[in-house]
Parts: C-alpha cells; sequence; structure tokens
C-alpha cells in the first residue's frame, strides 16, 4: 500500500508553524512512518516543479501556514489546490490573518516607503525600491507583486480544515495528521480542535471570582503576577473567555495572559469584536469619565483584541479615508496609518 | 460612477422601552427628521454586540447610533453601562482602524424624548454626510463560512480534566 503524500508550505509567517512539526518530536516518527511528505520547502529539497508533476488531487493533504501577500504565495497555494484533496490553514496566520495581517494597520505605500526609504536605517539608495522585473545582462530577474492586503488562506482558496494557534499544539497536529490517514475527519470547514472557550481548561478557573471585575487594566510588565490566581482578576487583559481551547493554557502556565492566538469559537463572527466585548463587561466603573479613563488603559486596542486575526475580521484591514477629504489625493491611510500608532 | 449626491446610511440600534419608545413618540407626534437612519429594536441597549456594529458597516453602513435608556432607567438595572461600556472601548478601537469617531455614536434618550431623537439623526446625518461615504476594502470569502457547526466536536476534544464535564454542560 502506498503511503498518503503530503505537502507542506510557508507563505507570510515566520518559521514558528515548521518548527511546530519538529516539535512533534518522536511523534514525528509516526507521522513520517503514515505518510511521505513530497513538498516542504523548509526542511526538503524539493521544488515547485515536482508538486506541479503530480496529478491533480495526487496529494492527500496539503498544509498551509502563512497569510498571503504576494503573488508568489497565491501560485503556490492555487497549485497546491489543484494538487490536493484536503487543504489544511496551518495556524493563526492561515486561518486568521495572524501577526502579519496586523499589516494591514498600514498601506502599502506606507510599508514600502517606511522599509525602502523611511526607516532610520536605512541610508543611501536614492529611494530605489525593488521592481518586480529587472534586466541584468544576465537575464531577467523577476520579484513577487506585494499585494494591496494581507488576505487569509480561505480568502484566497478553498480550505477544507483549519489548525488554529501561534504555533499550532502538537497534540492537535499529531492528531489531525493521524485522523487524516485513518480517514476519520469531521466535517469540511471544521477547527481541528475543541470548541469551548479557554477558561473552560485554565488551571486558574478555580479562581476566577462569580463576579469579576476590573478597577483597572494592567500590561503584563507593570505587575509581578500571582502565579495561582485568574489573571483578568489582576487586571491583565486575558482573552481566555473569548479564545478556543486546546493549547494546555501554556501561556498562563507561564503567567501571562493569553493573546488569543487559537482564535475564536465557533459561534463568533469576529473574534476581536467579541474579545472587546468580553473584556469591556469587566469593568467596574459606571461613570462615563471613570469608564473612559480605564478603557484609555488598554494602550492599543487593535493589536489587543486583533493580535491575530485582523484580517478575517467584518472590517478586514484599516479604513481609507475618503480621498476627497485627503489634500495630497492619496488615501490618508497611506502617510498617517504607520505614525500615528506609536 | 453616478452623479448622485452622497445619502449616508446610518444603523440605528434603538432599545424597546426608551429610544425605541421616543422614535415612536417623534412618529406620532410627526417630528420630521432624516430618512436615513435605519432603525433596528433591541431589547436593550446592553445587547448591542460590538460585532453589531462591525457588521452594520461591513453592510453598507456610514454610520451606527445606539440609543439607550439615561443611566438609572435600564428597564434591565444596568444594560446601558453596559453598552457604555463596550462603546467607550470600541471607538478608540474604530479610531485605530481609520472609522471616524462621528460614525459612532451613543445617545440616552428617554421614552418622552422624540424631539432628542429628531435632533441626534439629523445631527448624525449631517456630521456622516459630511465625512463622506466609509470605505471598506474587504476580499471576497473564497471559502463559504459554515452556517451552522456542532457545538462541540468531541474527537477533536483534547484531554483535559474537566473537559467532558464542560462539554456535557454545552451539550445540554
Amino acid at each position: 500500500m502506498t503511503k498518503p503524500k503530503v505537502a507542506f508550505y510557508w507563505c507570510a509567517s515566520c518559521g514558528g508553524c515548521e518548527e511546530a512539526v519538529v516539535d512533534l518530536n518522536e511523534v514525528v516518527l509516526d507521522v513520517v512512518e503514515a505518510v511521505d511528505i513530497v513538498f516542504w520547502p523548509v526542511a526538503l529539497d524539493f521544488k515547485v516543479s515536482d508538486v506541479e508533476a503530480l496529478a491533480d488531487g495526487e496529494l492527500a493533504a496539503a498544509f498551509i501556514n502563512g497569510a498571503i501577500r504576494t503573488s508568489e504565495q497565491r501560485e503556490v497555494v492555487e497549485l497546491l489546490r489543484r494538487k490536493a484533496g484536503a487543504v489544511v490553514a496551518f495556524g493563526a496566520c492561515a486561518w486568521l490573518g495572524g501577526i502579519p495581517g496586523l499589516a494591514n494597520l498600514s498601506s502599502r505605500e506606507s510599508i514600502l516607503e517606511f522599509v525602502y526609504q523611511g526607516s532610520p536605517s536605512t541610508q543611501g539608495g536614492d529611494g530605489v525600491r525593488p521592481q518586480e522585473e529587472t534586466e541584468v545582462p544576465e537575464g531577467r530577474l523577476r520579484l513577487p507583486h506585494f499585494d494591496e492586503t494581507v488576505r487569509t488562506l480561505d480568502q484566497v482558496i478553498e480550505v477544507d480544515y483549519y489548525l488554529p494557534g501561534c504555533p499550532p499544539p502538537s497534540n492537535l497536529i499529531a492528531q489531525a495528521v493521524m485522523a487524516l490517514v485513518e480517514g476519520r475527519l469531521p466535517e469540511k470547514g471544521s477547527v481541528l480542535a475543541p470548541d469551548v472557550a479557554l477558561c473552560a481548561e485554565c488551571p486558574r478557573a478555580e479562581t476566577k471570582p462569580q463576579d469579576l471585575t476590573v478597577e483597572r487594566f494592567h500590561r503584563p510588565y507593570e505587575i509581578v503576577a500571582d502565579p495561582d490566581t485568574c489573571l483578568l482578576a489582576q487586571g491583565l487583559v486575558c482573552l481566555g473567555p473569548a479564545t478556543r481551547s486546546g493549547c494546555g493554557a501554556v501561556c498562563i502556565a507561564a503567567n501571562m495572559p493569553c493573546t488569543g492566538c487559537m482564535g475564536p469559537t465557533s459561534r463568533v463572527i469576529d473574534h476581536g469584536a467579541k474579545a472587546l466585548s468580553a473584556i469591556a463587561s469587566l469593568m467596574q466603573a459606571r461613570e462615563q469619565d471613570e469608564i473612559a479613563a480605564i478603557a484609555g488603559q488598554i494602550v492599543d486596542p487593535v493589536g489587543t483584541f486583533y493580535r491575530y486575526s485582523l484580517p478575517a475580521s467584518l472590517l478586514h484591514r484599516r479604513v481609507a479615508a475618503n480621498g476627497a477629504r485627503s489634500a495630497a489625493g492619496e488615501p490618508v491611510g497611506a502617510a498617517s496609518s504607520g505614525g500615528d500608532r506609536s | 460612477m453616478s452623479e448622485q449626491p452622497f445619502e449616508p446610511r446610518i444603523v440605528a440600534f434603538f432599545c424597546n422601552w426608551c429610544t425605541y419608545t421616543a422614535a415612536d413618540l417623534a412618529g406620532i407626534s410627526r417630528m420630521q427628521y432624516a430618512p436615513n437612519v435605519r432603525v433596528i429594536r433591541l431589547m436593550c441597549s446592553g445587547r448591542v454586540d460590538p460585532q453589531f456594529v462591525l457588521a452594520a458597516f461591513r453592510d453598507g453602513a456610514d454610520g451606527v447610533l445606539i440609543g439607550g435608556c439615561h443611566p438609572g432607567d435600564c428597564h434591565y438595572q444596568e444594560g446601558n453601562v453596559n453598552a457604555l461600556r463596550r462603546f467607550e472601548l470600541l471607538r478608540p478601537m474604530l479610531r485605530d482602524l481609520g472609522v471616524e469617531d462621528e460614525r459612532v455614536r451613543l445617545e440616552w434618550i428617554s421614552a418622552a424624548e422624540g424631539d432628542k431623537v429628531q435632533r441626534v439623526c439629523n445631527e448624525m446625518t449631517e456630521q456622516v454626510r459630511a465625512l463622506g461615504p466609509l470605505r471598506l476594502v474587504t476580499p471576497k470569502r473564497v471559502t463559504p463560512k459554515r452556517v451552522t457547526s456542532p457545538r462541540v466536536t468531541s474527537t477533536w476534544t483534547v484531554p483535559v480534566e474537566r473537559a467532558d464535564e464542560l462539554v456535557g454542560q454545552e451539550a445540554r
């Protein structure tokens, strides 16, 4: 019997998801025993042409991590979609946009401007930016196109399953691969993780007060958190009540609040809005100015609540100001979005 | 592009007990106000999930107005205070996302204040008109969102001590 073929690919990501596969440790031997990895640019020397040579649907599954920002990423994931029976969005970036998705707070132009001209460490260059095509004596060089916006994988190709987490916990990866091999995957579109909030598996759940209220919010560096008490009760913004469980509460075990990498449960449409709702309701104050003051203690609401999910959110990205109102004729977001958040 | 003047679309979430009744009062008193406001009646301003506000923007609203009872008058004790708590956090977040403050507004309007409904709706319509349309750029979703889903996929419940017990509760 031939082993099912699988592929791994990375897009706009940090490499942590690849690390998570390696972190399977000895379980990776069972995985390799069960499947044939035919494409994995980070670890194995196969080329895109090897994937092109496969028959359509020949891959049992493609595990794709990272958000989508360039033409190269689009081309490869479209190719993998054709070749794979099942596409698994692997990790927070592929599912929800992840940390790279926060680039949707800035315009494409302001990113390129900062990286190639404005940043303090950039010297010289005379404002030259990489071109998509360049003629050199040896021939024509090509670079991928840098898209206007960061998209999630399922905004580009059809996705069958989602593995949440930044990176996905190794037990969930192993379960997913084994379920795939044994052909007992759930309904398409499922997120392959428990569908209850993190508070359900939090080791500190017992210490969460019945009527939890917060007098003021702290940032983690401002206080020494008690290692046994509910972090929300200590005024830390912990997204446990609005985030899917399945991670084993590892951040909580390290005395750090949940930042929401496991994404929302299935009843939630917009993770950031729901997390904001959960946290806002805890504020003890009742008067408008007091409430506003406490709300102001959360210095970066978008980065706090949409840390992993801005491209998947209802608004998707920072709204460009009206052309009519911008003096320069360019969307105002281009000039201001980088600066006004510091 | 047609040359039609911009007419703002404003979605209003009014609570059943105060603001919606005030809008009724404005109606039976034959008060004229901007027809740009589309009212959605909820039992309480505390029912306004921030997702509703974002969904309104996503589906074409240029502004969102929330109306509730004055503090202390809430039919459900303090649903309106909860609305205020969410609003005070939602507005700065929307500001960072490029949505101007004038596009989201929370007002306390009692059942007797039909004239306030008239004034607030007119004011907000003019403010949003001055801002122009909200220009959202949202990608099409290639993968259809699953409409229904099992509340718990037990296969995927990792062995966690209290999970089974909690899962059982959810199912019931």
